[in-house]
C-alpha cells in the first residue's frame, strides 16, 4: 500500500509516506462509509421514517405511549382468523409454487430445447403484472359462465392460491434454476455409473444439493404471498382477508391507526421470521454456489427418461393451464367489440380517453419515464448495498452488520404498501426538515417504486459479487491497482451482466407497480396501471374493452423488457432468483 | 481486456437508460408540484378522488380567465380521501377539496378539514338544497349528486320470461335466488351507499335481517363496483352470470346497443340512495382566494353541464340541461332512501362491522 519509493517530494520521505499511508487507508474507508451512507439515508428517509411515523401515530395517544391497542386488537377473534388465513394462504401458495416450479427449473435451466429463452421470458411475465390486470384475467375466466366457470372455483381459496402460484412461479423457477444450471454434474454421473436410476439420483444427489436454493425460493415466495393485497381482495374479497388487506381496511376506510399499527407489527413479525429463514437458506445457497462450476450440463430433452417426461408434463400443464390461460383470456376479451371481433379497443389506446386528458399510449410514456427514474435510483442504491453486503468482514460484529444491512433492505417487500403510502403523507411534507413538499411531486412515485425495486436489484447482483474469489481482488491489489481500479476491473466487470438483469427486473417491476403508488397523492400525469384502473371505474362496454387492451399493452411492455434482459444474461452469471 | 458481446449490450442498455433519464420525470424541466402554491395567487391546488374528470379544455379556460394555474392532485378513492385529509390537516395537500360525499361529510366537518367561504355562482342556491344538516356556515358546498340504485338486465329477464324485481324486498323472493351482486360496502363507496339505502329502508332494527335474507338468497359480494359490474353482471360487457347489480341511476344509457334506441338495462328507482358530492376550501390552504374562485367555477354552468359527460353524476344546478339520453333513460329517483349524515358519522363503523359479521362471516 505504501510503496511510494521513487516519488520525489519536498517533504521528508518519512512524513510523505505516513501521509500517503493515511490517505491510502482513509480514502477507501471514506468510500465504504459513503457506500453505506447513501443507501441507508435513502431507505431511512423514504421507508423507515414514513413507516415509523405512521405506525407511531397508532401507539401515541395525546402524547403518551399507548400500547393497549395490542390487547384490544389481539383479543378480536377476527384478528386471529386473519393471521391464520394469511399463514394458510402463504403456505399453500408457496407449496404450489415449489411443487410446480422445481420441475420448471429443471426443464428451463438444465435442458435444451427450441424456444427455451422465450419460455424463460414468458414465465416471468406474471411476476411483474399488476394485480388489477390479473384480477380481470382470472375472474373473468373463473366466474360462472366463464370458460372455466364449471369448475366452481370463483371466490374460493383455491382461486386465490392459484393466483398466488401464478405470480410466484417465476421466483421458484429462477431461484432454483440459477443454482441447478451450475450444479456440478459429475456427482450425478458418478451415481448413475454406479447403477442408480434417474429418480434415485434426483432424490439422493440432486435435490439435497438444491435444498438451500429451494428453501430460499420458498421463503421469498412465502414473503410475496403473505403480503399479497390486490390478488386476495379481487379474487376472494374480505372473506379471505389477510393481515395486509386488514391493514388496508383499517387505514383507508376506518382511519383506525391504532388497529393498523398493531397489525403492522404483527405483519413485521411474520415477515421478520420469513426473512430470517430466507437469510439462512440463502447463506447456504451461496456456500453451495462457491463449490459449483458454471453449468455446462444442459442437454436436449429426452422424453423417454421418466424424469424428463414428468418435468415436461408438469411444466406444460403449468405454463399452458395456469400461466397462459388467463393471459390468453385477457387478449381474447380485448379483441371482442360490440359488433364482433376487431382491434377497436387497441385503436382507442391512441385517443385521449375523453375526460382522462391522456391516451393510454401517453400514460405508457409516463409509466416508462417514471420507471426509468425508479430504476436509476434502485440501481444506485441496490448496487451499493450489494457491493457492501458482498464483503466478508473479518470481525464477527462486521459480519453481523453486513447481514443486518442485507435484511434491512429486504423489508420493503414485507411492509404493507398502504402503511408506506400513508406514511409518505405524514412525513413527506418536509422531509429531513427541508422546505420541499414531496407529497404531490411525481418524484415521490418514482421513489416509492425504487424502494420496492431495490431488494430485487440486491438479490440479482449480490450473488454474483459474492461468487467472486477474493483472491482475484488481492492479486489485482498486489499488482499495484488502487482500490477504485480493483473495484472497476474486478467487481464491476463481473457484475455488469447481473446489473443488466437487475435493470430489467427493476424496470419491469416499477412499470407495473400499483400498490404503493395507488395510495400516493397523484399529480395530473397518470401511469398506465392508473389509467387501466380508471377505465375500469367507468360505465360503458368501450371503457371496459379499452381497459383490457391497455392491460395487454402493459403485459406486452413488461414481457418485452424481460425478454431483452433474458438475452443479456449469460449462463453461469447472473442472479440466483 | 476483451469485452464479451453481452457485456457491451448491458453497458449499452445502461447508457440508454442514463440517456432516457434526461427526458424522465425527474429530469424534466417541469417544476415539482409543491401543492402549497406561493401565496401570490399563482397556483391553486385541487385535491380530489380518482374519479374526478372534466372535459378537455374546461380547466384551461378557467386558467386563462382567472390567471391562476390549476394543479390537480388525485387520491385513491372517495372514502380514503377524507381520511387522508384528516391525516394531513396540519399541512394540507392543497387548497380546495372536491369529492367528499354525504357518507363522509360529517367526519370532514367534525375534524375541521374545511372552512366556510363565500360562493357567488348562481348555482349556489341549488347547492344549498343539498347542504349537510348542521353545516350552517356552509363549509361544504354540494357540486353534484347521483343515485346509487340496483340495475337489472331487462333483456335477460325478458329472455327468461321472468318479471324483473322492482323493490328491495322482492330480492328476498326465492325466484331471484343467486341473481344479485353488490360491491363490498367496506371497500367501495357505492357499496357503502347501498348499505345506507337499506338502513334508510328498513331502519336501524331491520337492515341486518334484510341482509341476512339476501345472504341466504344467494347474494354475491364483489370487491368494488367495476368488479361487480364488469365481471359479475350479465350486461356489463364481461358476460357475467348475475342480472341484478348495484350501480347508478345513470348507468342504463351506457347499455344502448349499437343501432338500437333503447338500453338493455334499467335502474330500479325504488332502491336508491342519493350520493351528494361536496367541495370545500381546506383549512390552512395556501391560496384560499384561488380556492374560492375554483369552487365558483365548479358551480358554473359550463362545469355543471359537463358533469354528466365527464363524471357520470347529475349537476346540482337546475339551470343546465342533461344530455338527451339521460333525459330519456336516466331519471333520478323520486324519493331515494335517506340517512342523516350525523347518524352515518356516528354509526358507520359499527354498521360496517355488523354488515361484515352478517354477510362475510
Amino acid at each position: 500500500m505504501t510503496t511510494t519509493l521513487a516519488q520525489a517530494t519536498d517533504r521528508p520521505p518519512a512524513a510523505g509516506r505516513a501521509a500517503r499511508a493515511r490517505v491510502g487507508r482513509v480514502l477507501p474507508a471514506a468510500g465504504w462509509a459513503l457506500a453505506v451512507a447513501v443507501p441507508v439515508l435513502f431507505l431511512g428517509v423514504f421507508f423507515v421514517q414514513p413507516v415509523v411515523e405512521i405506525v407511531g401515530r397508532g401507539f401515541v395517544d395525546d402524547g403518551r405511549l399507548d400500547l393497549t391497542g395490542f390487547a384490544d386488537v389481539l383479543s378480536r377473534p377476527r384478528t386471529w382468523r386473519v393471521i391464520g388465513q394469511t399463514l394458510a394462504q402463504a403456505t399453500l401458495g408457496t407449496l404450489g409454487a415449489v411443487v410446480l416450479g422445481v420441475p420448471g427449473a429443471y426443464l428451463l435451466y438444465r435442458c435444451r430445447f427450441p424456444g427455451r429463452d422465450a419460455l424463460r421470458a414468458f414465465v416471468t411475465v406474471p411476476f411483474v403484472l399488476p394485480t388489477v390486470v390479473v384480477g380481470v384475467a382470472f375472474r373473468s375466466l373463473l366466474v360462472d359462465g366463464g370458460p372455466l366457470g364449471g369448475l366452481g372455483l370463483d371466490g374460493t381459496l383455491t382461486a386465490i392460491v392459484l393466483a398466488l402460484v401464478f405470480f410466484n412461479y417465476a421466483v421458484v423457477v429462477r431461484t432454483v434454476g440459477g443454482l441447478w444450471e451450475r450444479l456440478d454434474e459429475r456427482t450425478e454421473q458418478a451415481a448413475r455409473a454406479l447403477g442408480a436410476s434417474g429418480w434415485r439420483v434426483l432424490w439422493t444427489v440432486t435435490l439435497p444439493a438444491l435444498g438451500p436454493a429451494i428453501a430460499a425460493a420458498a421463503s421469498l415466495t412465502f414473503l410475496f404471498c403473505a403480503t399479497a393485497f390486490g390478488t386476495v381482495l379481487v379474487l376472494g374479497g374480505r372473506r379471505y382477508g389477510t393481515v395486509e388487506t386488514e391493514i388496508w381496511v383499517q387505514t383507508t376506510q376506518f382511519l383506525d391507526l391504532r388497529a393498523a399499527a398493531v397489525l403492522s407489527v404483527v405483519q413485521l413479525v411474520v415477515v421478520g421470521a420469513a426473512l430470517a429463514v430466507t437469510g439462512r437458506a440463502r447463506a447456504r445457497t451461496e456456500r453451495a454456489l462457491s463449490l459449483a462450476e458454471p453449468g455446462r450440463g444442459a442437454r436436449p430433452v429426452r422424453l423417454r427418461e421418466p424424469v424428463d417426461a414428468v418435468a415436461v408434463g408438469v411444466t406444460a400443464v403449468t405454463v399452458l393451464g395456469l400461466l397462459a390461460l388467463p393471459l390468453v383470456n385477457l387478449v381474447v376479451r380485448s379483441l371482442r367489440t360490440p359488433t364482433g371481433w376487431g382491434l377497436d379497443h387497441y385503436a382507442a389506446l391512441a385517443v385521449p380517453q375523453d375526460t382522462l386528458a391522456v391516451s393510454a399510449w401517453q400514460a405508457a410514456g409516463t409509466s416508462v419515464r417514471t420507471a426509468v427514474d425508479a430504476t436509476v435510483m434502485a440501481l444506485v442504491v441496490g448496487g451499493l448495498v450489494a457491493l457492501v453486503v458482498s464483503r466478508r468482514p473479518r470481525r464477527a460484529a462486521g459480519r453481523r452488520a453486513v447481514a443486518g444491512l442485507d435484511a434491512l433492505f429486504m423489508l420493503p417487500l414485507g411492509v404493507s404498501a398502504v402503511t408506506v403510502g400513508f406514511g409518505f403523507l405524514v412525513s413527506m411534507d418536509a422531509p429531513l426538515g427541508l422546505d420541499v413538499d414531496l407529497r404531490t411531486s411525481p418524484v415521490l412515485i418514482a421513489v416509492a417504486q425504487a424502494v420496492v425495486a431495490v431488494p430485487l436489484v440486491v438479490r440479482t447482483v449480490l450473488p454474483v459479487l459474492r461468487a467472486i474469489d477474493p483472491r482475484q481482488r488481492e492479486v489485482a491489489a498486489t499488482l499495484g491497482a488502487p482500490p477504485g481500479r480493483v473495484l472497476r476491473s474486478v467487481d464491476l466487470a463481473v457484475a455488469v451482466r447481473a446489473v443488466g438483469l437487475a435493470l430489467g427486473f427493476a424496470f419491469a417491476a416499477s412499470l407495473g407497480e400499483f400498490g404503493a403508488t395507488s395510495f400516493l397523492a397523484r399529480p395530473q400525469d397518470p401511469t398506465l396501471p392508473v389509467v387501466i384502473f380508471r377505465l375500469l371505474g367507468r360505465p360503458g362496454a368501450e371503457n371496459y374493452g379499452t381497459a383490457l387492451a391497455a392491460s395487454v399493452l402493459l403485459a406486452a411492455l413488461t414481457a418485452g423488457i424481460v425478454a431483452v434482459c433474458e438475452r443479456l444474461r449469460r449462463p453461469g452469471i447472473g442472479g440466483t432468483w | 481486456m476483451t469485452t464479451p458481446r453481452g457485456t457491451r449490450a448491458a453497458l449499452a442498455a445502461a447508457t440508454a437508460v442514463a440517456a432516457l433519464t434526461a427526458c424522465s420525470a425527474v429530469g424534466s424541466a417541469e417544476p415539482a408540484a409543491t401543492g402549497t402554491g406561493d401565496g401570490s395567487g399563482g397556483t391553486v391546488t385541487l385535491v380530489t378522488h380518482e374519479s374526478f374528470a372534466l372535459s378537455e379544455g374546461l380547466l384551461d379556460g378557467f386558467e386563462a380567465e382567472s390567471g391562476l394555474s390549476v394543479e390537480v392532485v388525485q387520491q385513491a378513492d372517495a372514502g380514503a380521501l377524507v381520511n387522508q385529509l384528516v391525516l394531513t390537516k396540519d399541512n394540507p395537500l392543497g387548497d380546495l377539496v372536491f369529492g367528499i360525499d354525504n357518507a363522509f361529510a360529517s367526519r370532514a366537518l367534525d375534524e375541521g378539514v374545511v372552512v366556510p367561504v363565500d360562493v357567488t355562482a348562481p348555482a349556489v342556491q341549488d347547492a344549498a338544497g343539498y347542504a349537510v344538516p348542521g353545516d350552517d356556515a356552509g363549509a361544504l358546498t354540494a357540486v353534484d349528486v347521483g343515485d346509487v340504485c340496483l340495475n337489472v338486465d331487462t333483456a335477460w329477464f325478458a329472455a327468461q320470461g321472468v318479471p324483473a324485481p322492482t323493490t328491495l324486498e322482492s330480492l328476498l323472493d326465492p325466484a331471484y335466488r343467486d341473481l344479485l351482486v353488490v360491491p363490498d360496502p367496506v371497500t367501495s363507496s357505492p357499496g357503502l351507499a347501498f348499505l345506507l339505502a337499506t338502513v334508510g329502508a328498513f331502519g336501524e332494527d331491520g337492515w341486518v335481517d334484510y341482509w341476512a335474507g339476501l345472504r341466504d338468497n344467494g347474494l354475491q359480494v364483489a370487491d368494488g363496483w367495476s368488479e361487480a359490474y364488469y365481471t359479475d353482471f350479465t350486461a356489463g360487457g364481461g358476460d357475467g352470470p348475475r342480472p341484478v347489480v348495484l350501480s347508478y341511476a345513470s348507468s342504463p344509457p351506457y347499455t344502448v346497443p349499437e343501432g338500437a334506441d333503447a338500453p338493455t338495462t334499467a335502474a330500479l328507482l325504488d332502491t336508491c340512495f342519493r350520493q351528494v358530492e361536496y367541495a370545500g376550501v381546506l383549512d390552512g390552504a395556501a391560496n384560499p382566494e384561488g380556492a374560492a374562485l375554483l369552487l365558483d367555477f365548479l358551480l358554473s354552468d359550463e362545469v355543471q353541464a359537463d358533469i354528466p359527460v365527464s363524471m357520470y353524476m347529475y349537476p346540482v344546478s337546475s339551470a343546465v340541461d342533461l344530455p338527451a339520453e339521460w333525459e330519456s333513460w336516466a331519471p333520478m329517483a323520486d324519493s331515494p332512501f335517506e340517512v342523516a349524515p350525523a347518524d352515518v358519522a356516528e354509526h358507520r363503523e359499527e354498521w360496517l362491522t355488523t354488515w361484515s359479521d352478517t354477510v362475510i362471516g
